[in-house]
């Protein structure tokens, strides 16, 4: 485990941190126009490993997650203050002369609803191989069905590969989206509430999805269901107000948090 | 709105532990007291009651279950439902261990008393206080009662084995009280028994206030 190791886990004394790091906040703050949307937030995101945020609406969850990936910088008049690394090299992908599309070649994200490009199956995953000049159809053609391996859908759509995408069952959908996110061998995996529009079955695929794919990359995930925050992350970040309130080891989070918000919003008691 | 039925059912779920806590105290009582006034009558009683407790046993199980399926408790809820699932196999097993005193009260009201009872009054006393008081630390939430009951189940096990010399000393001079002097040292062990059920559930309950397991660990580890 790539936690320092203590034999016990009982008290909030001692509470663990993670050691191997893929990312990490330091002191973030956001804002846009006059609202501060994240208050300085300091965040590990351990390698290798789910890390969910978790918080009511408007907690500033999603925000947290677009800033990984600069999304803000599509919009005029935001603001942020403090650093996010990605390791290793500590590269702070906040710093002016970090381009935001560099950035966003090292991570990938997958939204809430499914997005698929309207085109092929096999277009939506080959789609940002090629935007990195992969030209070789045989390789492109490896590295697809690699991908829609990964996302467990080859099975489902291997002898319909130029159908639509569009044609595909919405869970299908969500995994194509990881497949097509997962084609550029991403770092850092930014997941929004990729399971809210889904079934509790096709739920439950992109759960497992989410197991077996942290053994090669490393899972940020924002999600409303505190279940799934429970049954797939590692780690858990609660945020209120903009502001992280706890972070800690899942199972210690949600047997016995130290901090009585915590406790009051995963008992449901507000939020 | 489901938050307050949750907090309701939670509630309940305390009432019905409380009650087969006193349940559970009741026949303590009773199987010492038939002991103690050699009254056969009372000790079947106490066998007969025995299946009020397991009813409540499986009651109180499946209402944990119930509450772990639907609503999926977190945090100190979580704790709650899983510390008053195993405090019922608890007080179960004491009632069991009260039909037991029981069973051999009868056996040793058949022959004339060995000797005044006055240990094994002393010793159900204080187990039967243990299990009041750790019932009273879950009820409360109260870890500093639940480790003062940690503290007294020691004094159980001295008196124990007081009695337990006692009776020896008794065989050793006269074989004829082998069976009584016998009997009565299972008692002593029934009664040592319970305490330790009792020191259990206060270790429960050091759990469900603290989140701190405090089970097997070693005695250096401060109360």
């Amino acid at each position: 485990m790539d936690v320092m190791e203590l034999p016990h886990l009982e008290s909030p004394e001692d509470r663990v941190w993670p050691k191997l790091l893929k990312a990490e906040t330091r002191a973030l703050s956001f804002s846009y126009g006059n609202r501060l949307a994240l208050k300085n937030v300091s965040v590990p995101i351990a390698e290798y490993k789910i890390t969910a945020l978790i918080g009511p609406s408007g907690c500033g969850k999603s925000t947290f997650l677009r800033c990984f990936n600069r999304m803000h910088d599509l919009y005029p008049g935001t603001r942020y203050e403090g650093e996010i690394l990605l390791h290793p090299g500590s590269r702070n992908i906040l710093a002016r002369d970090v381009d935001p599309i560099e950035v966003r070649m090292r991570l990938a994200m997958v939204f809430q609803k499914p997005n698929p490009f309207p085109k092929s199956v096999y277009e939506n995953v080959a789609y940002g191989l090629k935007v990195r000049g992969l030209t070789d159809r045989r390789a492109l053609e490896e590295k697809v069905e690699q991908a829609l391996r990964s996302a467990a859908l080859w099975e489902e759509v291997k002898d319909r590969l130029s159908a639509q995408a569009t044609s595909l069952s919405g869970g299908q959908q969500q995994r194509l989206c990881m497949a097509r996110a997962l084609a550029t061998d991403p770092e850092l995996l930014l997941l929004d509430e990729p399971t809210s529009a889904l079934d509790p079955i096709a739920t439950a695929n992109i759960e497992e999805l989410l197991l077996d794919l942290k053994q090669r990359v490393t899972i940020l995930i924002v999600t409303h269901n505190m279940q799934q925050a429970a049954r797939v992350s590692d780690w858990t970040a609660f945020m209120y107000l903009g502001e992280l309130v706890e972070f800690g080891l899942t199972k210690q989070l949600f047997t016995n948090p130290s901090k009585k918000q915590t406790e009051d919003y995963i008992t449901g008691r507000f939020g | 709105m489901a938050q307050r039925h949750f907090d309701e059912e939670l509630a309940e779920l305390k009432n019905k532990l409380a009650r087969m806590a006193g349940l559970a105290e009741d026949q303590i009582d009773k199987a010492l007291a038939a002991l103690v006034t050699r009254d056969s009558a009372l000790a079947c009683r106490v066998i007969e009651r025995d299946h009020k407790v397991n009813a409540l046993d499986v009651e109180i199980d499946e209402a944990c279950i119930e509450l772990l399926a639907l609503h999926q408790p977190a945090a100190h809820d979580l704790r709650l439902v899983t510390t008053a699932m195993k405090i019922s196999t608890e007080l179960e097993r004491i009632s069991d261990l009260s039909e037991n005193i029981s069973e051999r009260a009868i056996e040793l009201n058949e022959e004339p008393q060995l000797k005044p009872y006055i240990d094994i009054p002393r010793i159900g006393n204080l187990a039967r206080v243990m299990v009041k008081e750790s019932i009273d630390a879950f009820v409360k939430e109260d870890s500093k009662l639940a480790r003062k009951v940690l503290v007294d189940d020691d004094l159980v096990d001295d008196l124990m084995e007081q009695l337990f010399r006692e009776l020896l000393s008794f065989m050793m001079e006269n074989p004829h009280t082998i069976s009584r002097a016998i009997r009565l040292s299972f008692v002593a062990k029934y009664l040592e028994r319970m305490a330790d059920h009792a020191t259990n559930i206060a270790e429960l309950v050091v759990y469900l206030v603290e989140g701190k397991i405090i089970r097997h660990t070693s005695p250096q580890v401060p109360l």
